[in-house]
C-alpha cells in the first residue's frame, strides 16, 4: 500500500470505494485526518481553529471496529469508516456541546441528536465538534466565545458563519465531511467563501431533534463537503423522517445520491433554470457577479434553458428574518438560566437570589450578539408590538413563499450568487451588525420558505483570488433536483478549471495545537 | 393593612352586592405518557425518576404531541357541549418559573381545541344552573417545588428548594367558565356544585383520576362583586389551587365577605391572585395580576398544527358515556331510592359500586345498605376510600345471596365480611372455613333445645301452660349456645314441638 499519498485529499465517496476495495483502512483515514487537524488546526491564537473538541480516541475506536467488521465480511453502510466532523450545535452523548457559547461551557449531553444517532448507526467515526458563531448567530464565526475560525484560503479572513468551523474543516482537509446547520445561510454562505459545497435540505428533511435551537421554524441541518456527491452521501446518511421531531417530513426522502451520480454526466437538457432578478446587482462584488455569470453560461452549455424570474418580496425577507429569528431565539434561549446545566456565576454569595445568579450568569455567559438578539426578540414579541413586528414578519414570510411558488411555475431550479462578497477580513463588519446581516440576503429566503438550497464553488473572484459561490434553489422536497443540477454544473466547472478549486488554495503552515481539557473547554 | 380583615356577614354581603364567580379548573389527564414525550407519569414515583431530555427541556430536545391527550381533550370538549376547533396550534407562553424547565409553557392561547359550551349544574334542592364554558384548552403541567427550611412551606424564608420534574409535562386540560351571573346568595354553593359536577363528568369519561387531594383537579376561583346586576363586573380576585369541594365553597364565601367589607368601607378590591388557607379558612394576598401580563405568546414552531378529523370527532361524540346527571336519574328510578338516599350514594362515591353489586345479582336496597352502612363504616375506620376496600361488588352480592338463601344471618354475614376483608377468600369460602353457616341440622338443634328446656324448667312450664310468648327466652338460650349460627324460626318450631304447645 502506498504511504506517500495524502489520504486527507480523498473525498468521502472515494474513501468508501477504496475501503471497500481494501486499498485503505478506516484507521488510516482517521489517523490521517487527526494528523492533519494536529498540523493545521492550531488554536484560538493561530491556525484554522475549526475544532472546539477533537474526539480522537472515540473516532479511532469506531474506525477499528469498522475495519474489523469489514475484514469479517459484514455488510456495512455506505459511509462506514468515513470520518465526519459535527458542528457544535448538535448534541453528542459523551462529547462536549457548547454551541460556541460560554454558557454551555463543559456541558456534555446525556443524549445524541437523531442525526448523530444515524451517523453512529452508519458507523462514521466522529472526529469532533466544530466551531461556530455563538448560538449560530453571525455570518463570520467571529462571534464564537472560543475565538474565531480562520479561512484556509487566507487566515486573515473569515470562513463564513455561523458554520465556519464545519466549512473550514472541510476546506482545510481536516475532514472530508462535516455537519452544519443553516438558519439563514449558515451552511451555504460558509461553503461559498471557503470554496466548498454546502446544502440546506428542505425544512424537515433532516431531524432537528438534538440541535440546540436557534430559531425552530428556520433551523435545518445539512452536509458540508468538497463535492456534490459527497454532500449527497452525508445528506442521505442523516436525513429522513424522525418521529421525535413533529416537523420532520414523513414519507420517502428523495434519493439524493442517485441524483448526484446521475447529474455527473453533465447533461441538463430540458432543465429550466430561473435567474432571480432580485438576488444580484447592487451590493454584489464584481468578481462574484462575473463568476456567477460564467456559471450560468455553463448551465446553458449543459443544455439548460435559462429564464429570468422575479421574486418581488425577497427585498423584505431580510427584515422579516431579523424579526422572526430573534423572536424564536429569545424564547429558545430562556432555558439557559444557570440552574440545571452549563455555566453558573455568582452563587458563591449565600445571600444571592436565584434571579441574581441567573442575571450574573447570563451577563457572563452570553456574548453581545446573543444579548442583542434576545432583547430584539423579547421586544418584537411583547404585547402591543407583536402585530407590528412578529405578525408582519409572518405575513412577509407567506409572501416570500408565494414568490417561490410563482417562480417554480416557470423554472425547475433558481440560481443566484450565494453571498454578495468573498470572505472579508476579521473585524471588518464586527461593529456593524447590519452589514453582517446583509451577508445572508441571498440565502435567507430559502429558510423563510423551507425550500432546499445548495452552494457550490463558481470560481475565484478576480479582485482577491478568493472563492465565490453559486446558489441553487429547488421546491420543497425536490432536494434531488439540486443534486442533479449541482453535480452537472460541478462536472463541467471542474473540466473547465482542470481540477478542484480547492487545489488552488495556498498550503497551510503548521500550528501548535493546545490540548483540550477533559471537560472539553476549548483551547 | 391590618393582619386580619373584618368580614361582612355573608347574607349581608350578598344582600348588598351582586356576586359573580368564574372558575378555572386544571385537570391532569390520566394518559399513560406525558403531553410531549414518552415518559410515564404516576403519582408518588421517586422524585425525578420519570424524566427525559424532552420534559427536562434539555437543549435540543423537541416535543411530540400525545395523541391520547388530544383524544381526551376532544371528549371533554364534547361532553361540555363545546365546539371542537377543526384547526389549532400550540403557543409558547413565555415566563420564568423555577419548576418550568424550558422557561416557557407549551399551551394553547388563541386557538383552544374546545370552546363555547355549557354544563348544567344541579343544586341540592334540584335547581339547575347552566354554567357557560368559554374554552377548554390543552397544556403541559410544570414541575413541583418543595421549599425546605421555612415555617410556611413557601419560598420566602426557605433555606433551599427541591424541584421534582416528574410532574413537568403531564397533560393538563384547563376548563374556563364564563362569569356565572345571577346566583346571588347561592354563589358559593354553585361554585362547589359546578366543580363537583365537572368532577363526576370527567370521572365518567375516564380521562382523569380527578382526585383533588392529589392535584389531579385544581380549581382557581375568580370572585368579584358589583353593586347590582345591571352594573359592569367589579374587580376580581383569583384564589389559586383550591383543592377540595368544601374549600371551593368556603373560599368563595370568604372572598365575597372580604370584598364586601372592603367595598362597604369605601375601599377598592385589588386585582391579584390569592392563596387559600385550609386551616384558617382565609385567603391572603398573592401577586398582583393585571390583564396585561406579557407572556409574549407566539405559535409553537416545534409542533405541527392540531387538526382533529371531523369524522373522528363525530365518532368520539357517538361514543360518549351517559352524562352523570342522566345516569343518576335513571338509576334512582330503577332502584327505587329516595332523593336523599341517592344523593348519599353519589356523594359517597358509591354509585359505581352499588351499580356493580346490583349487576352481580343483589337487590338495590340490599346493595345500597351494604355500601352505605357496614362498608362505609369500615372504610372510615380504616381511613381508606370505599373503592379501595378489599372486597369486590361481586363478593358483596354473593354475601347478600347467602343471607337471602338463609345460609347466613345478618350478623353471621358481618363476620364473613371480616374474613373477606382479611383476604381469606370469597364469602362462600370464608363461611365454610370459619364454620359460620346457619345450623339447620335438626338433631344438633334438638339437643340444644333439650338442654335449654332442662336448664329452664320454669319457662318450659309456662309454655306448656299455653304462654307461647315465653318461648322467646328458650329460643334465645339456644341461639346463644349455637353462637348465632341457628335458624331462629326452626328453633322456635322445635321448642314448641318438644313442649307440645
Amino acid at each position: 500500500m502506498s504511504t506517500s499519498r495524502d489520504l486527507t485529499r480523498l473525498g468521502a465517496a472515494q474513501m468508501a470505494e477504496e475501503m471497500a476495495a481494501g486499498d485503505v483502512s478506516s484507521v488510516e483515514l482517521v489517523e490521517a485526518a487527526l494528523a492533519r487537524i494536529d498540523a493545521v488546526d492550531g488554536s484560538a491564537e493561530a491556525g484554522v481553529h475549526a475544532f472546539l473538541h477533537v474526539a480522537a480516541d472515540e473516532a479511532l475506536a469506531v474506525a477499528r471496529s469498522v475495519d474489523e467488521a469489514r475484514a469479517a465480511g459484514e455488510p456495512l453502510p455506505a459511509l462506514a469508516g468515513v470520518p465526519v466532523a459535527v458542528k457544535d450545535v448538535v448534541a453528542t452523548r459523551g462529547m462536549p456541546t457548547t454551541v460556541g457559547s460560554r454558557i454551555l461551557e463543559g456541558w456534555v449531553p446525556p443524549y445524541d441528536a437523531t442525526l448523530v444517532e444515524r451517523l453512529r448507526a452508519a458507523r462514521t467515526p466522529l472526529l469532533g465538534k466544530t466551531n461556530m458563531d455563538e448560538f449560530a448567530m453571525g455570518s463570520s464565526t467571529e462571534h464564537s466565545a472560543y475565538g474565531p475560525t480562520r479561512n484556509p484560503w487566507d487566515l486573515e479572513r473569515i470562513p463564513g458563519g455561523s458554520g465556519g468551523g464545519s466549512a473550514a474543516a472541510v476546506a482545510a482537509y481536516e475532514a472530508p465531511l462535516a455537519v452544519g446547520t443553516d438558519t439563514g445561510g449558515s451552511i451555504r454562505q460558509p461553503a461559498a467563501v471557503t470554496g466548498t459545497v454546502g446544502v440546506k435540505p428542505t425544512y424537515g428533511g433532516v431531524s432537528r431533534y438534538g440541535l440546540v435551537a436557534l430559531a425552530s421554524s428556520l433551523d435545518q441541518a445539512g452536509p458540508c463537503a468538497r463535492s456534490v456527491l459527497d454532500a449527497a452521501l452525508l445528506h442521505a446518511a442523516m436525513g429522513g423522517h424522525d418521529p421525535r421531531d413533529s416537523t420532520s417530513l414523513a414519507g420517502r426522502a428523495p434519493d439524493v445520491v442517485a441524483a448526484a451520480r446521475d447529474g455527473a454526466t453533465g447533461d441538463l437538457a430540458g432543465v429550466r433554470v430561473g435567474l432571480v432578478r432580485e438576488l444580484g446587482g447592487e451590493g454584489y462584488q464584481a468578481g462574484v457577479q462575473a463568476r456567477f455569470a460564467e456559471a450560468v453560461d455553463v448551465l446553458r452549455e449543459a443544455g439548460a434553458e435559462v429564464v429570468e424570474v422575479s421574486a418581488p418580496h425577497f427585498r423584505y425577507a431580510l427584515a422579516a428574518y431579523y424579526l422572526i429569528l430573534p423572536s424564536e431565539a429569545s424564547s429558545n434561549l430562556a432555558k439557559f438560566d444557570a440552574m440545571r446545566y452549563g455555566l453558573r456565576v455568582g452563587d458563591g454569595d449565600p445571600q444571592a437570589t436565584a434571579e441574581a445568579v441567573m442575571s450574573a450568569t447570563r451577563e457572563a455567559g452570553f456574548g453581545d450578539e446573543v444579548k442583542r438578539r434576545i432583547v430584539l426578540g423579547t421586544y418584537a414579541l411583547s404585547a402591543g408590538y407583536y402585530d407590528a413586528y412578529y405578525g408582519s414578519a409572518q405575513k412577509v414570510r407567506t409572501l416570500v413563499q408565494r414568490d417561490f411558488a410563482a417562480a417554480f411555475e416557470r423554472a425547475d431550479v433558481l440560481v443566484s450568487p450565494t453571498a454578495p462578497t468573498t470572505a472579508f477580513r476579521f473585524g471588518d463588519k464586527l461593529d456593524d451588525p447590519m452589514a453582517m446581516y446583509l451577508n445572508d440576503v441571498a440565502t435567507i429566503p430559502a429558510n423563510l420558505a423551507g425550500v432546499p438550497g445548495m452552494s457550490l464553488p463558481s470560481g475565484l473572484a478576480d479582485e482577491d483570488g478568493l472563492p465565490a459561490g453559486i446558489q441553487l434553489l429547488a421546491p420543497a422536497q425536490a432536494d434531488d433536483r439540486l443534486y442533479r443540477v449541482g453535480a452537472a454544473l460541478e462536472a463541467r466547472l471542474l473540466d473547465r478549471w482542470g481540477g478542484p478549486l480547492l487545489d488552488r488554495a495556498p498550503a497551510l503552515g503548521s500550528f501548535p495545537r493546545r490540548d483540550l481539557t477533559t471537560t472539553g473547554a476549548p483551547a | 393593612m391590618t393582619a386580619t380583615t373584618e368580614l361582612v356577614e355573608f347574607d349581608d354581603a350578598v344582600a348588598r352586592f351582586d356576586p359573580v364567580v368564574g372558575l378555572e379548573v386544571h385537570v391532569e389527564l390520566s394518559t399513560r405518557t406525558k403531553m410531549f414525550c414518552g415518559c410515564e407519569h404516576s403519582f408518588a414515583a421517586p422524585p425525578n425518576s420519570q424524566v427525559c431530555p424532552v420534559c427536562l427541556g434539555l437543549p435540543g430536545a423537541l416535543p411530540v404531541l400525545n395523541g391520547a391527550a388530544v383524544e381526551s381533550a376532544v371528549r371533554i370538549g364534547l361532553a361540555l357541549n363545546c365546539e371542537i376547533a377543526p384547526y389549532g396550534r400550540f403557543a409558547r407562553k413565555n415566563y420564568f418559573y423555577p419548576d418550568m424547565p424550558k422557561n416557557f409553557q407549551t399551551s394553547q392561547y388563541d386557538e383552544p381545541i374546545a370552546h363555547d359550551g355549557w354544563l348544567d349544574v344541579e343544586l341540592d334542592d334540584g335547581e339547575v344552573v347552566r354554567v357557560g364554558i368559554e374554552r377548554a384548552h390543552m397544556e403541559e403541567d410544570t414541575g413541583k417545588s418543595t421549599h425546605v427550611g421555612g415555617s410556611t412551606g413557601r419560598i420566602h424564608g426557605a433555606e433551599y428548594s427541591l424541584v421534582d420534574y416528574n410532574r413537568a409535562g403531564i397533560p393538563l386540560i384547563e376548563i374556563v367558565t364564563r362569569p356565572v351571573l345571577g346566583t346571588g346568595p347561592r354563589v358559593a354553593e354553585v361554585a362547589r356544585a359546578y366543580v363537583a359536577t365537572l368532577r363526576d363528568l370527567l370521572r365518567s369519561l375516564g380521562v382523569s383520576e380527578v382526585r383533588m387531594e392529589r392535584g389531579n383537579l385544581r380549581c382557581d376561583a375568580n370572585v368579584s362583586l358589583r353593586p347590582s346586576p345591571d352594573a359592569p363586573l367589579g374587580t376580581r380576585t383569583e384564589t389559586k389551587n383550591v383543592n377540595s369541594l368544601r374549600s371551593v365553597e368556603r373560599a368563595v364565601r370568604y372572598e365575597v365577605q372580604r370584598q364586601a367589607a372592603l367595598l362597604t368601607a369605601g375601599g377598592t378590591v385589588t386585582q391579584e391572585t390569592r392563596h387559600w388557607h385550609e386551616d384558617t379558612g382565609v385567603t391572603t394576598s398573592g401577586r398582583p395580576k393585571s390583564d396585561a401580563d406579557d407572556y409574549r405568546y407566539f405559535p409553537e414552531p416545534d409542533l405541527v398544527p392540531v387538526e382533529p378529523d371531523a369524522e373522528w370527532v363525530e365518532s368520539l361524540r357517538a361514543s360518549l358515556p351517559e352524562p352523570p346527571a342522566a345516569r343518576h336519574r335513571r338509576l334512582q328510578g330503577e332502584w327505587g331510592l329516595a332523593d336523599a338516599e341517592m344523593r348519599d350514594v353519589v356523594n359517597a362515591g358509591a354509585l359505581d359500586l352499588v351499580e356493580a353489586t346490583v349487576a352481580a345479582g343483589a337487590a338495590p336496597a340490599a346493595a345500597r345498605k351494604w355500601w352505605m352502612g357496614e362498608l362505609s363504616r369500615r372504610a372510615k375506620a380504616d381511613g381508606v376510600e370505599l373503592g379501595d376496600l378489599a372486597v369486590t361488588p361481586g363478593q358483596v352480592a354473593e354475601l347478600q345471596g347467602l343471607v337471602d338463601s338463609g345460609r347466613l344471618t345478618d350478623s353471621l354475614a358481618r363476620q364473613v365480611l371480616d374474613g373477606v376483608l382479611a383476604g381469606e377468600g370469597a364469602p362462600e369460602q370464608v363461611a365454610t372455613a370459619r364454620g359460620l353457616e346457619v345450623v339447620s341440622d335438626d338433631s344438633a338443634l334438638g339437643d340444644a333445645v333439650d338442654r335449654a328446656i332442662a336448664a329452664n324448667p320454669d319457662v318450659a312450664a309456662k309454655v306448656r301452660d299455653g304462654k307461647v310468648q315465653a318461648a322467646g327466652a328458650l329460643i334465645g338460650a339456644v341461639m346463644k349456645e349455637m353462637r348465632g349460627q341457628a335458624d331462629a324460626a326452626r328453633v322456635r318450631e322445635l321448642v314448641l314441638e318438644r313442649l307440645g304447645a
